[in-house]
């Protein structure tokens, strides 16, 4: 036990351990983000599902992009990699496909997965690429100091929309669920339990699988917002989500203030990637095909 | 007896009162005191009523706290 | 280690330089290549997509070159041999990919089948346009090695070299093709698998806990390690220490950054590829690379038919540039003749490093088409007087 804990009345035994440690580089802790920032939250849910599901830790590999979700593979304890702005899934498509014994997540913000990322992501939902993509929504490019986004709903003043952002917002869940994810969910950084049952139910479906999590960017969004602080975000959370499960993901836009749809919406099985190459391949080439060893020769 | 305990680490904590506000047992508050960095850190107010259901550790950002129950 | 049969197409073909490339590949143990179509690039994608369902492979064409340029990486961090195909405008889209493989030392190919630019350009007409962009189109300060095959038959033996470069180096290689090298057809004569060197991917015996992926061996090259293995290592492109971790400040940077080109320095001395004819008593030195070396070869005849003691230097490796080569050549030369399908890149290299010692002349060529022979001829008269 470390020796930072307050006293406090009644034992901690001595092998008690945060759980979230052994899926973490804690060697690099403290992490960079902001005080009621919710990507930790969003980790420790993660994690939970890491351990609910039994994964083989040494089998999953975490892909993310650039922005503050993007440091999350810098943290996590198991193979990661930070790649370029936008472009996390096409490099965890590749990984997937050299590899395909690999749980391959990738774990990156809105402004990387939706704006630069965007074509990648229709693309690799299209194709129902094994890869389950968690993006955490906090309405802004964080990073960078608060930027619009394609996520920032309407009248929300933002650092290149001094004035009220005009533009129409995506709706996230409903762009995945029409370019063909699998799998579709929204919660916030409020509903950790669920979260954490939505991540594990990922981790055992196979194709596309995409879930949403609204979260604070107290720093930046809500200040320039006045929307108060990272708590007050988290109590606006829980008294405006309505959990609606399978509710129609069209109708389930983001505004400034308003109710925030959350829950599971799509749940679907599609043919994936490798069982749509086996089949074309054998169907054409019969004897011919040679399935896929894509690994080069350790020597 | 309490069915479980939490543990804080005072250092990493970032004062933003999730643990505090979202715990069902309202076995925290919000400590007066400060860390190095000037951040209040929760205190345990009711220990008694914590059950060990660990949702202060999945709240926190900074990986701060923990609950845990007894083995019995 | 020699080359894995499934992959060799051995005998004797009749091919264009951009199927034989494709052959080179899947001789090099390519097995996994990401593409999106541009002329004149494309045959090489599409004959891959051909051959790998049968050798046992994945070819997969991605929505664009940003995309393409980053999924062969992933494949390479999951165990793979990979490469992506492309042109000028694609070879644009890629370049901050080609600097996050040069700052992760991801060993993979870029091949770019070079046409007629800026912009759209030519799409389907030679030129050499694009070499000082292979070495500095990304951003920052890194290294790559850059190939110029001249016929389909270096088409298929530099893409091999092409990879065995990049695993040894742990670096992204760019295969330098032009169209007229591309486009046409010649013999192509693929030996053996048992007789073809492909160089091992160097992965590490150190054990998990011990292994970090940015920690130099001698050769200022650190070893590879694959996904799933229960390394547990982190890549990312921020400036990063030996263990791979972000560690942004003025020292790391230093000293990490450096390496990038340190790494690479034997290829711009003892390991440079060259070709070299009639140098001992040369009075002028043809530089040149590419298609523009078979026409030079013809200009070069002709001028020692005429008396003129004509020498030539086929760059192969262009980058990093054989500088130690052409340095030791400058003094004992009058003049160095250097033809390109460009207005004046590669001749840069040659002038830098002939440092004022002998007389250097551009033989420009907007692109299109290949040099006359009588233009290089007549600047070989011209330096020699």
């Amino acid at each position: 036990m470390n020796e930072q804990t307050l006293e406090i009345p009644g034992t901690i035994p001595a092998d008690a351990a945060n759980p979230v440690e052994p899926f973490l580089r804690m060697d690099r802790m403290p992490h960079i983000w902001c005080p009621a920032c919710g990507i930790g939250t969003t980790v420790n849910c993660f994690t939970r599902a890491l351990i609910e599901s039994h994964a083989n830790l040494d089998k999953v590999a975490i892909v993310s992009g650039i922005g503050c979700t993007g440091r999350v593979a810098g943290y996590a304890n198991l193979d990661s990699f930070h790649t370029t702005h936008g472009r996390a899934i096409p490099f965890a498509t590749g990984l997937k496909l050299a590899n395909p014994e690999l749980q391959v997540v990738v774990y990156s913000g809105d402004g990387d997965l939706f704006a630069i990322g965007g074509n990648h992501f229709i693309h690799a939902a299209r194709r129902n690429m094994d890869l389950k993509v968690i993006c955490v929504n906090n309405l802004t490019y964080a990073m960078t100091g608060g930027q619009t986004a394609p996520t920032t709903p309407s009248k929300v003043i933002s650092a290149t929309s001094p004035y009220g952002v005009f533009e129409p917002a995506f709706n996230l869940v409903a762009l995945a669920e029409a370019a063909g994810a699998s799998y579709v969910a929204r919660w916030t950084t409020f509903h950790v339990k669920q979260l954490s049952r939505s991540m594990e139910e990922v981790l055992h479906k196979k194709g596309f699988c995409f879930i949403e999590v609204i979260s604070p960017c107290p720093t930046l969004y809500q200040r320039r917002n006045k929307m108060g602080d990272g708590l007050d975000t988290m109590k606006y959370y829980k008294q405006a989500s309505k959990i609606r499960n399978g509710a129609r993901t069209t109708e389930c836009d983001m505004t400034k203030s308003g109710e925030i749809v959350v829950g599971k919406f799509v749940d679907r099985e599609r043919p994936g990637y490798f069982e749509l190459l086996n089949s074309q391949m054998t169907e054409t080439l019969g004897d011919r095909y040679a399935e896929p060893e894509v690994m080069c020769e350790q020597c | 007896m309490a069915k479980g305990f939490v543990a804080i680490n005072v250092e990493r904590c970032k004062g933003c009162g999730f643990c505090v506000e979202f715990c069902p047992t309202r076995v925290l508050t919000l400590s007066s005191a400060f860390n190095t960095k000037g951040y209040h850190p929760p205190n345990v107010l009711a220990a008694e009523k914590c059950s060990g259901c660990d949702l202060c550790g999945m709240y926190c950002p900074d990986f701060a706290i923990f609950g845990a129950r007894y083995a019995r | 280690m020699h080359a894995d049969p499934k992959g060799v197409l051995t005998g004797v073909h009749f091919l264009d330089g951009d199927h034989a490339c494709c052959e080179g590949t899947l001789a090099a143990g390519a097995r996994f290549a990401a593409g999106y179509p541009i002329t004149p690039s494309t045959e090489v994608v599409e004959r891959f997509a051909s051959r790998i369902p049968t050798v046992g492979g994945v070819f997969i064409q991605m929505e664009d070159e940003l995309a393409a340029s980053i999924t062969i990486q992933g494949a390479v961090w999951g165990g793979a041999k990979a490469f992506t195909v492309t042109s000028g405008p694609g070879f644009s889209l890629m370049m901050e990919h080609i600097g996050y493989a040069a700052m992760t030392e991801t060993p993979c190919v870029f091949v770019n089948v070079q046409r007629g630019g800026p912009s759209t350009g030519l799409p389907t007409l030679p030129a050499q346009a694009d070499m000082m962009q292979a070495r500095w189109g990304s951003h920052g300060d890194y290294g790559i090695i850059a190939l110029c095959p001249n016929s389909p038959q270096e088409c298929f033996d530099l893409a091999i070299t092409a990879f065995n470069l990049s695993e040894e180096f742990r670096v992204p290689v760019m295969l330098m093709l032009d169209e007229c090298v591309g486009h046409m057809t010649e013999k192509v004569i693929i030996p053996d698998a048992a007789t073809i060197d492909v160089y091992p991917r160097r992965f590490t015996h150190l054990p998990p806990g011990e292994f970090r992926l940015f920690e130099p061996r001698e050769d200022k090259v650190p070893d590879m390690v694959r996904a799933g293995d229960g390394y547990r290592f982190h890549v990312t492109g921020l400036t990063h220490d030996e263990r791979g971790y972000p560690s942004m400040n003025v020292e790391t940077q230093s000293r990490s950054v450096t390496r990038l080109l340190e790494k690479l320095e034997p290829l711009a001395g003892e390991r440079a590829l060259s070709e070299t004819a009639d140098l001992e008593d040369a009075e002028v030195v043809v530089v040149s690379y590419g298609i523009t070396s078979r026409v030079a070869q013809r200009a070069i005849d002709m001028a020692r038919q005429q008396g003129v003691r004509a020498g030539k230097f086929r760059i192969i490796s262009a980058w990093p540039f054989p500088e130690q080569h052409i340095a030791a050549l400058a003094p004992r030369v009058r003049a160095m003749v250097v033809p390109e399908l460009n207005l004046g890149q590669m001749v840069r290299e040659v002038e830098r490093a002939v440092a004022g010692k002998c007389k250097v002349t551009l033989v420009p060529h907007a692109g299109g088409t290949v040099h006359n022979p009588e233009v290089i001829l007549k600047a070989i008269l011209e330096a020699a007087q």
